[in-house]
């Protein structure tokens, strides 16, 4: 038996009468447009077909393992209810197109509508978008926008940031006709150094672009980088990786933030090695033209029934074209869907809990290791569930150390920052119990020691 | 109908938004046990930095959350619910073993900074699925990184634009056929290319002469969609891409209607230097309701060095991420792609094998054609040729009744299908474009076109009937003027519109 048969419903009956009311002999005739030498004339190479079964047996075998984790840096170890699971799987939304066709898209636009809702709520902004790739290509999106919107070509962007992300920017913005300039952080409390961004600091800067929590896991302190680029007529840009941290901290709006651009995956979407995720992108209502996405709008039907539609199709590829404001089509639906499943199970007390007790475990963390040798909490500035320690030792050696007793100890930062060879960001969340911090600790100092 | 405050809808319930329901301390979370000191934040976090609470947020058990997303859930139209034409966007059936596969804790759990000899199945999977891929295209080499078709046109032509730099060239201009998906177009400009359009000829292809015309040493590319979205192959594209090289320009294929074509022909071997694929389409991965898509690029081997980072290297039986490429545009994404939807793809290709897929690609085309024989007598067909993977009709034959594209559309959500894709492409005036997909059977098919005679019927002796439809919805037609005259993009509390749902 042939296993792929299972997704192809058609038997030779009905394909010789199929091919008997086109007026075609053969399937070759269906071809014959294309000219012959154009066509293939041997089969593919390529493994399969595979049954269910096999399948399944060869799939299980390329399969990973997280174990004990103190990894972070923009991907993030929550805990997810089963809940999402289940009311994502149901194929009335995850079979469904982009909905084009309102009248049986209802529940695909209101979940959007809610979304949008929340995440203006979570950010303090006006206009959410209905979601973009992720964290970095939403923050590329912003730039580009801030260009569009002050005609300026040139942005400052804190070192801070997170380091993909940046170099995500770069990728994005053209080096011939716009300028990156980096601004450096404190070396004493790993924020954005603000008399360095007063320097370069002009008429001709765009935006300014802070992320909070940083990549450090440091909390900025927004409101002098917002005075500041709005006494020269820039727009501000807040990016963020670790958005559990908006259950506790002040919204970028509340600081007069113009966009926020930021990665929602720690709402309830699995790690999955780097994908799909959530890119957030809100503004303010005044900037609604210029923004990129799709956006779902409230209207009322023929009978004057509350409805949802898509809307502001002006600003998008498939009406607008080359005079679009961006040339995203498909989003991260699903994910935004996942998110808002999320928010809507913790809701206002929960996700300030959740975000309580990652903070309690981090400070838990810093101080059990702080009073061990050879271990230094590199930065003096409040941090929430991440913070940079510096170890006497090679980290290479004590991460695979770490390794060999079942942990992933934390993320060695040389990489990204070579002034930083001794460094590690380390993420605990509410996924590490205490004894498994304890273990970390105790762990890390024998290797040290 | 109404009865008091209380409406028998049946089992289309008006349901409230999420923050018009639940109550104060009502919850649908649990939190791991507290085993450390409870910090509160303005001991470590300055108080200006803090917020009170979220403002607006709403409290609901968990109860309530299931009941809101499932009903929510039943006012949408899935490919699992029916017949789902929708032309360009390949809605074919979604394995649900791949759904039980991409859920496995050893993919989902994965973090993206783990050690590499950890995730050698996972590196193991896609440097496979980068073959086969490859394979499947003719082309030389696959990055998975782009999330979305949209994302791998954007990677495809900065790669150009850095392959042109490494020539010494700049170049400003791109050519995009009027048959294009919209996102060819925007791309051209995002990427700071001026976009020169190609008028189509009578066949509804682009023909040699036309690009000869237009091509020059100021084009950097040319964008074709093959086949294009009249579901016509285009024909020349050989004779096309040798024009266009000859002037130092390249060739790039929007791949979003591979599903034709698998097995059948290798666009590598037309002379396409690269192509974008929606894995989402072509490879049956779900479309989420908007995503997330996986647009992987395939590339011959002169544009190679320009591939965004990382790239996955096998050395010996080791897989691993190599970053260390000069010449590459740089990166795109934060991680590696869509992970989680580029595993249903890869599962997809085994399932299937070279036969299967070479099956699908013949019953789509099978299918579509048998569509627009059927149908043709009762709509016009403006390209009346043998078309691939879908046909495109237009309104034309009901407009005398004042019937238009988009009243047939909204009576086919009566009677039970999803619509095709409407006025699109914008070459064909009142556009009705239709993609089966090999997954439709041949009795859902007539069922399909049966429904599509009678409406042409109805569109006869009783046209204001379709003017008032779709009647047997959650809503019928909306409003679209007034939501982009008024945007209302959140929910305020107030609701000028209209009236909280009864169901309060």
């Amino acid at each position: 038996m042939k296993s792929y048969l299972r997704y192809l419903p058609h038997t030779e009956e009905d394909i010789q009468e199929m091919l008997k009311a086109i007026g075609l002999g053969s399937i070759e005739d269906l071809f014959k447009n294309i000219p012959q030498d154009h066509r293939l004339s041997k089969p593919l190479d390529l493994p399969g077909p595979l049954s269910e079964p096999d399948l399944l047996a060869h799939m299980e075998g390329l399969q990973g393992s997280l174990g004990s984790s103190f990894l972070g840096g923009g991907a993030y170890h929550h805990f997810i209810p089963a809940v999402i699971q289940h009311l994502t799987s149901r194929s009335e939304f995850y079979t469904a197109y982009t909905p084009y066709q309102p009248e049986i898209s209802q529940g695909t636009l209101q979940a959007i509508f809610e979304y949008q809702t929340l995440m203006c709520q979570l950010t303090g902004m006006e206009v959410s978008n209905a979601s973009m790739y992720d964290g970095a290509t939403s923050l590329a999106e912003a730039i580009l926008m801030a260009h569009r919107i002050t005609g300026r070509k040139k942005v400052l962007l804190s070192q801070t940031i997170h380091p993909e992300y940046r170099k995500v920017v770069e990728t994005y913005i053209d080096p011939e006709e716009q300028e990156i300039v980096l601004i450096p952080y404190l070396k004493t409390d790993g924020r954005t150094d603000e008399s360095a961004l007063i320097q370069s600091l002009d008429h001709q800067v765009s935006a300014i672009v802070v992320q909070n929590p940083n990549f450090f896991g440091v909390v900025e302190d927004l409101q002098p980088f917002s005075e500041k680029i709005h006494q020269v007529g820039g727009m501000f840009i807040v990016g963020f990786s670790e958005a559990i941290a908006y259950g506790i901290l002040r919204p970028p709006g509340a600081f007069g933030a113009d966009i926020v651009a930021g990665e929602g995956q720690s709402f309830g979407i699995p790690l999955s090695f780097g994908g799909p995720y959530l890119g957030i992108f809100t503004t303010r209502e005044k900037f609604i033209r210029n923004m990129p996405g799709r956006l779902v709008g409230e209207t009322v039907d023929l009978e004057g029934k509350r409805g949802f539609v898509l809307t502001l199709a002006t600003r998008e590829q498939h009406i607008r074209r080359e005079k679009a404001t961006s040339n995203i089509c498909t989003n991260e639906g699903l994910c935004a869907l996942m998110a808002t499943i999320y928010l809507s199970l913790l809701g206002k007390k929960g996700l300030k809990e959740l975000a309580l007790m990652n903070l309690s475990k981090a400070e838990y963390a810093k101080k059990i290791i702080s009073r061990m040798n050879g271990c230094n909490i590199t930065f003096s500035a409040p941090t929430f569930n991440e913070f940079v320690l510096e170890i006497d030792g090679d980290p290479g050696k004590i991460l695979e150390r770490l390794k060999t007793e079942g942990i992933l100890g934390g993320l060695a930062l040389s990489k990204f920052y070579p002034e930083m060879k001794q460094h590690l960001l380390i993420t605990v969340t509410e996924m590490n119990t205490r004894q498994e911090i304890e273990r970390w600790a105790d762990v890390l100092a024998k290797s040290i020691g | 109908m109404i009865i008091g405050k209380i409406k028998d809808n049946g089992l289309i319930q008006d349901e409230p938004l999420i923050f018009e329901q639940g109550g104060e301390g009502r919850r649908g979370y649990s939190l791991p046990q507290w085993d450390v000191e409870e910090v509160e934040a303005q001991q470590t976090i300055p108080p200006h930095l803090l917020k009170e609470e979220l403002e607006g947020f709403p409290q609901m058990s968990e109860v309530d959350v299931v009941r809101h997303f499932t009903r929510l859930s039943q006012w949408n139209f899935g490919v699992d619910s029916g017949f789902y034409p929708l032309g360009s966007c390949t809605m074919k059936y979604n394995p649900k073993l791949n759904e039980e596969i991409a859920r496995m804790k050893g993919f989902t759990s994965i973090h993206p900074y783990q050690p590499e000899e950890s995730v050698q199945g996972i590196l193991k999977l896609m440097y496979e699925l980068q073959s086969f891929l490859a394979e499947i295209t003719g082309m030389d080499q696959v990055t998975l990184q782009p999330a979305a078709g949209a994302h791998g046109e954007l990677t495809g032509l900065m790669m150009i634009r850095a392959a042109l730099k490494a020539r010494g060239q700049k170049r400003r201009k791109v050519l995009v056929p009027d048959t294009a998906h919209g996102t060819n177009c925007s791309t051209s400009t995002v990427t700071s290319f001026q976009m020169i359009e190609i008028k189509s000829n009578e066949k509804g292809i682009i023909s040699p002469d036309q690009v000869a015309r237009l091509m020059d040493e100021d084009i950097a590319a040319i964008m074709v969609t093959n086949p294009n979205t009249l579901g016509l192959f285009e024909e020349h594209l050989a004779e096309i891409a040798q024009i266009v090289h000859q002037k130092g320009g390249f060739v790039y294929c929007d791949g979003a209607n591979l599903n034709a074509l698998m097995g059948i022909v290798k666009l590598g071997s037309l002379g396409v230097d690269m192509v974008h694929l929606n894995l989402h389409k072509t490879f049956s991965t779900p479309h989420g309701g908007g995503g997330p898509g996986s647009g992987p690029l395939a590339v011959k081997k002169e544009l190679a060095p320009f591939l965004p980072i990382p790239i996955i290297v096998k050395e010996g039986e080791t897989y691993r991420f190599s970053e260390n490429h000069p010449l590459s545009i740089g990166k795109i994404k934060a991680f590696y792609g869509n992970f989680g939807v580029t595993l249903k793809a890869y599962a997809y290709i085994l399932s299937m094998g070279a036969e299967g897929l070479k099956r699908a690609s013949e019953m789509a085309v099978l299918n579509a054609n048998y569509l627009m024989n059927r149908l043709k007598q009762y709509y016009y067909l403006p390209y009346d040729r043998p078309c691939m993977h879908e046909c495109v009709f237009t309104d034309r034959y009901q407009e005398k009744h004042h019937v238009t594209t988009l009243d047939i559309a909204k009576r086919l959500i009566d009677y039970g299908f999803h619509p095709p894709t409407i006025y699109f492409p914008l070459v064909v005036k009142g556009a009705l474009m239709m993609e089966p997909t090999e997954t439709e059977s041949k009795e859902g098919l007539n069922r399909f076109i049966e429904t599509m005679i009678h409406i042409a019927k109805e569109a006869q002796e009783n046209p204001d009937f379709l003017r008032q439809a779709p009647q047997r919805v959650k809503v019928r037609r909306l409003d679209e003027v007034l939501a982009a005259r008024k945007p209302k993009l959140r929910w305020t509390g107030k609701n000028p519109n209209n009236q909280i749902p009864s169901s309060q």
